[in-house]
């Protein structure tokens, strides 16, 4: 069907692109302008919002306790990012090269945790962490064993919750199919004959990889970065439940402004900053892949 | 003909995939120098043999020799073949240069040399000077010709081309048959080609393995595919053929009859060496069969079909003018329809010979091949 004859039937275009344009607009783009307009405003009583065009909000947040966060929680993305694209490639490459048989359940695998929600893949993975969780105890039931046959000092349960490290392999685990799926389809769509040919010239399999199939997969790999370091910028629940005091990112000290500190203009001043961040990756990365569509 | 050891020798090899024979037990042998072809149709097998010999494939059975040593277990990158694929596989991120440079670098070849290798190599096939190209800068036939160079600059012993004109228009395939024949002259690497193309091997190839549903069914120089056919499905399958079903009636060691019930009485001039009553084919070719206008029912002068001919009466149904020459589809008075091409030797040739025009046909005695199945 071509674009003229959608232009012509008006109106089967407004049936169709109406209600969802209309949710956009009630749902998204209005609050999200609500909230913009806070970011200008100033707290006049205790429910009430002037809307005054100050920038106060904006230089309190690059004050240097929230651009440290800023920069933390950016430290922390890049961090799950990296680790999630080195742990992510082979995965994805395991699932390309599988038998189409296994292939399904392997890519089954990667997304059931998506279909799980968020807070008890997280309440889950604290079981997993605690001091009384299953590695401990795991941990604690071989030293018991050593134990038996050498002297051993009692067993300390490893802190593995409640701190930095903490946060980021929560990171890895909630952000790994974000990083796998795009890499995935970028590899799936490279020529195996490329491989092959690759292969066939004399190269090993090490540098098939490196001078074949990453740099043909480097769209895959940008929109995994991308897709992957986004969501991790601005991740709330990980680093409340399982970072300590010194983990919060960004996203927690904004939840702080909008419920216990009441200060809604600020938690909206800061929400943009991240909005701003995010779209200038975007538009990065748009850039970059734009330039190599064009050569 | 040479003494020297065959460059390629499969011994019995099958591939099978699940409880499917890709290649069923195939033996052969190839010689240095050779231009060979693997012919066949769809899916009988080709592809995966080939893909055998480049290391891609593992033979369920069977060995496979290249220059003598067994390459069981030798991976791709350290075998002394390469190949050119039918998609190309040209490395889209890579300039033409950097393309045929990539395999030189594994190789450890010094940055002079290898300069002097890419170009003696894009010069091999017509590229100088496109060196600085972006393969999507290229036509079909270009880098189809970018592939080629990439391979040959290896200096393989063997090169392996996987249908490599198929993805080109028939001019430019035409075209590129001519350049690969010349190339492999001026390289004298042993060549080794995938085509389902009858034309494409019969022009090219100094022998041919003609295959089916796994197996090999004749290997033999183009002419004597085309003139000695082993079987029903060789006749077949390179070149058209008016195919007949008979008995073996006489046999001497001097000549046979085949009785058939479309031509009658065929005549021989050599022995079958079959059981008489044995049901056996006749395959004529169309270009074989001499045609004679038939305005009377005499058959036609001695001296036009001199002992020895065979001779049927039909009538011309239709003509396929073809310029140099033409094909005529006669009805025979049984109702069978035979081919015949006749060529337009002089300029006022076709006049003799027109629609409605009954006719008689006639051919040599020893012009059928007489296959047993
Ligand atoms: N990897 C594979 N797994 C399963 N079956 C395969 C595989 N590769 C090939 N086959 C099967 O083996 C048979 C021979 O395939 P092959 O590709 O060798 O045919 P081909 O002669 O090259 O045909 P074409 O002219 O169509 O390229 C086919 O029936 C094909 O389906
Ligand atoms: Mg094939």
């Amino acid at each position: 069907m071509s674009g003229e004859n959608w232009r012509q039937e008006r109106k089967t275009l407004l049936a169709t692109l109406g209600p969802p344009l209309f949710w956009l607009t009630l749902f998204f783009l209005v609050p999200l302008a609500v909230v913009w307009a806070y970011s200008f405003g100033r707290n006049v009583g205790l429910t009430e919002i002037e809307i005054s065009g100050t920038f106060a909000n904006y230089a309190q947040a690059i004050q240097p306790l929230y651009l440290g966060i800023f920069f933390k929680s950016i430290v922390m993305a890049a961090a799950c990012t990296v680790i999630c694209l080195v742990a992510g490639f082979p995965v994805a490459l395991a699932i390309t090269f599988a038998p189409d048989k296994v292939k399904a359940w392997l890519l089954l695998a990667v997304m059931l945790p998506f279909w799980t929600n968020l807070l008890i893949r997280t309440y889950a993975l604290i079981a997993v962490l605690r001091d009384e969780g299953y590695i401990n105890l795991t941990l604690g039931w071989i030293w018991k064993q050593v134990g038996l046959v050498l002297n051993v000092p009692p067993f300390v349960p490893l802190e593995m919750l409640h701190n930095n490290p903490a946060v980021l392999f929560g990171l890895v685990y909630v952000h790994l199919p974000f990083m796998v799926l795009p890499l995935y389809a970028a590899l799936d769509r490279l020529d195996r004959s490329l491989i092959e040919a690759s292969l066939d010239l004399g190269a090993g399999h090490f540098r098939t990889m490196m001078q074949v199939v990453v740099p043909l997969a480097l769209p895959g790999i940008l929109s995994g970065v991308l897709i992957t370091f986004i969501p991790a910028l601005g991740a709330y629940l990980t680093p409340d439940l399982l970072g300590g005091p010194d983990s919060q990112m960004i996203a927690n000290v904004i939840e702080r402004q909008f419920k216990r500190a009441n200060d809604w203009p600020f938690g909206a001043a800061l929400s943009f900053l991240l909005l701003y961040l995010t779209f200038v990756m975007v538009a990065v990365q748009a850039l970059i892949q734009r330039r190599r569509g064009a050569r | 003909m040479s003494s020297k050891p065959p460059i390629i020798s499969i011994e019995g090899v099958t591939k099978r995939f699940g409880d499917h024979a890709a290649v069923d037990d195939v033996s052969l042998t190839i010689n240095e120098g050779e231009f060979f072809a693997l012919l066949g149709p769809s899916g009988c097998g080709k592809t995966t043999l080939l893909r055998m010999l480049a290391g891609f494939e593992t033979p369920t059975e069977g060995t496979i020799r290249i220059d003598g040593k067994d390459t069981d277990g030798v991976p791709p990158n350290r075998r002394p073949v390469n190949m050119v694929f039918q998609s190309y596989a040209v490395f889209p991120h890579m300039s033409v240069a950097d393309n045929v440079a990539y395999g030189l670098k594994i190789d450890g070849v010094a940055k002079a040399e290898r300069d002097r290798r890419v170009e003696e190599a894009l010069a091999l096939v017509q590229l100088e000077g496109f060196g600085g190209r972006m393969p999507d800068q290229m036509s079909g036939g270009q880098r189809q010709r970018v592939a080629l160079a990439r391979a040959l600059a290896k200096r393989p012993r063997v090169l392996l081309l996987d249908e490599p004109l198929s993805a080109l228009d028939a001019k430019l395939r035409e075209a590129m048959r001519f350049e690969l024949a010349s190339l492999q002259h001026k390289v004298g690497i042993t060549f080794v080609m995938v085509t389902h193309d009858q034309d494409e091997a019969l022009a090219l190839a100094t022998r041919c393995a003609v295959m089916e549903r796994g197996r090999l069914i004749q290997l033999a120089t183009p002419s004597d595919l085309y003139e000695f056919p082993n079987s029903r499905f060789v006749a077949d399958f390179i070149g058209t053929v008016n195919m007949v079903e008979g008995t073996l009636k006489t046999d001497n060691p001097t000549e046979a009859i085949i009785a058939t019930k479309e031509l009658g009485d065929v005549y021989i001039d050599h022995a079958v060496l079959g059981n008489e009553g044995a049901t056996l084919y006749l395959a004529l070719r169309p270009e074989k069969i001499s045609l004679f206008r038939r305005d009377g029912v005499v058959p036609p002068k001695l001296e036009d079909c001199p002992e020895g001919y065979n001779v049927v009466a039909g009538v011309i149904d239709h003509i396929a003018y073809l310029g140099s020459e033409s094909v005529f589809k006669v009805i025979l008075t049984n109702g069978r329809q035979m081919l015949v091409i006749r060529p337009n030797l002089t300029r006022w040739d076709q006049e003799d010979f027109v629609e409605e025009q009954p006719v008689w046909l006639s051919w040599h005695a020893c012009a059928p091949a007489v296959l047993a199945g």
